[in-house]
């Protein structure tokens, strides 16, 4: 029975091997426990635990029971060598891990999301003077491998410099036929490099063409997207990782790769799908809609004037109301002012004020992210409610206050079908008694839309950064008896 | 049209594999609420960090008599993979903390 198990891999066997592929079940084990405990709030922690758990036994079975195919363990001078580069990248991850701001978090997945693209594309880049070009499967699992990893790492560097604010939004309508080229081209030299009978060798030069193509389309792709669309590309290029990892999986016909590359992959797509259809938008009218300022110039612009409303009319109508929701944006997450919001919500608390936040499912620059910046702040989860649940009592609501979001309250999307957001669900704002709107200035929302909520007789503003304006606030409410 | 077939026989362990993998991620993440879409996102891309075990190998089995432009691409991939895996776990931990604190 040995004999059988261990020719069919190519392998002897050995107890050393059978542990060591033990350990990859157990580890492809949790990773599946792993993610089915992160997606519910009780058993979020321990399902990342679990995960981790597993990623760090196969990284020891493998570094102590890996032999390649002549039967040769790893050097223990290669030991060392794997366990500084190991160490290196541990310190590093962890200090950034704990110094990044929680208002930082999009860009900072966008990274290591990069960084795992990279490892994928240099590993397969490394593998490939081995590969057997004949071999349908090994070749096109390292042309993959090599594509998808670069195109993972160059777009995700890319989305995060956007998210950071190093980058902007390059929209123009050439932009997706040059990347339906450059994908016909990565499509076309690929088929070359498996069709022309050539040893890898005698290929390295495709392969570094193949390299530079895929990394210029990572840019080309993520390049035009923007605005509210952001956190589906991070999702997005967060699947082609693990589809990545998957390749190298097959390089080295290692289970624990290609179950825990797939199962990324799969969970990836489905957030993908469930982003989209939170904004009421397909996946392909994403990638190659550009969306932002260029589609808006159809339609009339809203008309009047934007209204501005004092420090202490604010404070004073605030106090003064029954019920007050919150609807926190991107504009709340940069100004770092979720502390403060949840003191002006306590004080207003104090004054029998019923204050909830309306949270949107994609508002910020990733869905779930308000979620995350509000319990930070401490906000009491019972607080926050669903968009689809704020909207039916809104209408009875006193004030709404707009803090830093924008697309998220747009009523275009409900009254102007020719809007570039027409159709995504919006928290009902323009249904409250009052508006007050806090606004660092007078300028167009992220998605570079007009929006007609900031001209609605019932909405005043005030503008500034939302922490000082929060803070103001704060004290003008304070100080009233 | 043969081709395919010998390429599936070939593959069928891993295409087995793959295909029902597919299932088991859209299943096991299907109910989340979009309270954990963050957290969940950033738990998945350390997982896909596993690109770690092929660095491992790849450098496990490299000469490393000498310093050679392979080696350190390799070195450079297991400490890129590193940065995703333990940056990833750590920061993810570090939110559903936040969650953790508030419920009590």
């Amino acid at each position: 029975m040995d004999q059988v198990i261990g020719s069919l891999n190519g392998v002897d066997f050995t107890l050393g091997g059978a542990l060591l592929e033990l350990s990859y079940l157990l580890a492809a084990l949790l990773f599946v426990v792993g993610l089915r405990l992160l997606s519910h709030p009780e058993t979020a922690r321990k399902g990342n635990f679990y995960a981790a758990a597993g990623m760090f036994l196969a990284m020891v079975t493998t570094l102590l029971l890996h032999k390649d195919s002549q039967g040769e363990a790893i050097p223990l001078a290669n030991v060392w060598i794997i366990l500084a580069a190991l160490g290196v990248g541990t310190v590093l991850g962890w200090v950034m891990a704990l110094r990044i701001q929680m208002t930082a978090m999009p860009q900072m997945v966008s990274f290591y999301n990069a960084t795992g693209g990279a490892a994928s594309a240099l590993v397969a880049m490394l593998e490939f003077p081995n590969t057997d070009m004949g071999n349908v499967g090994s070749a096109l699992a390292t042309l993959l491998g090599l594509i998808v990893g670069s195109v993972a790492f160059s777009g995700s560097m890319l989305a995060y410099g956007k998210l950071d604010g190093k980058v902007g939004d390059t929209v123009s309508g050439w932009m997706k036929y040059l990347n339906l080229l450059l994908l016909l081209v990565v499509v076309g030299l690929s088929a070359y490099m498996m069709a022309s009978g050539q040893t890898a060798g005698e290929l390295s030069w495709a392969l570094y063409l193949l390299l530079g193509i895929s990394l210029v389309y990572g840019i080309t792709f993520v390049m035009p997207i923007g605005g509210a669309d952001m956190p589906v590309v991070i999702s997005l290029l967060n699947s082609l990782t693990g589809i990545a990892a998957t390749m190298a999986g097959f390089i080295y016909s290692n289970q624990a790769m290609i179950l825990g590359g797939i199962l990324v992959g799969a969970a990836g797509t489905i957030l993908t799908v469930l982003m989209c259809n939170a904004m009421n938008r397909s996946l392909l009218n994403v990638i190659l809609g550009a969306f932002g300022g260029a589609g808006a110039s159809a339609g009339t612009g809203p008309e009047g004037d934007m209204k501005e409303i004092s420090m202490s009319d604010a404070a004073i109508l605030l106090s003064y109301s029954k019920s007050v929701v919150i609807v926190p944006g991107y504009g709340l997450a940069v100004a770092q002012a979720q502390h403060v919001c949840h003191e002006l919500d306590m004080l207003l608390a104090d004054k029998g004020v019923q204050v909830k936040y309306a949270i949107h499912p994609v508002a910020g620059r990733m869905p779930g992210h308000m979620n995350v910046l509000l319990a930070e702040a401490d906000v009491p989860y019972s607080q926050l409610v669903e968009m689809d649940d704020i909207n039916t009592e809104i209408a009875n609501t006193d004030v709404v206050v707009v803090i830093g979001a924008n697309d998220v309250v747009n009523p275009a999307a409900i009254n102007n079908p020719g809007s570039p957001i027409a159709g995504m669900p919006i928290i009902n704002a323009h249904f409250a008694r009052n508006i007050i709107v806090m606004k660092r200035g007078r300028g167009k929302g992220y998605a570079g839309i007009e929006n007609e909520l900031f001209f609605d007789p019932k909405t005043r503003l005030l503008f500034g950064n939302a922490k000082d304006t929060l803070q103001k606030l704060a004290s003008e409410v304070k100080s009233l008896h | 049209m043969e081709q395919i077939f010998v390429f599936f026989f070939t593959y069928r362990e891993a295409i087995f594999i793959i295909a029902l993998s597919v299932f088991l991620g859209i299943e096991v993440i299907s109910n989340v609420p979009s309270v954990l879409h963050t957290p969940l996102m950033s738990g998945a891309n350390a997982i896909s960090g596993v690109i770690i075990i092929g660095g491992i190998i790849l450098v496990g089995h490299a000469d490393a008599s000498k310093v050679s432009l392979e080696l350190i691409l390799g070195i450079l991939a297991i400490i890129f993979a590193t940065l995703n895996v333990v940056g990833g776990f750590v920061v993810t931990d570090r939110m559903l903390e936040m969650f953790k604190k508030k419920k009590k």
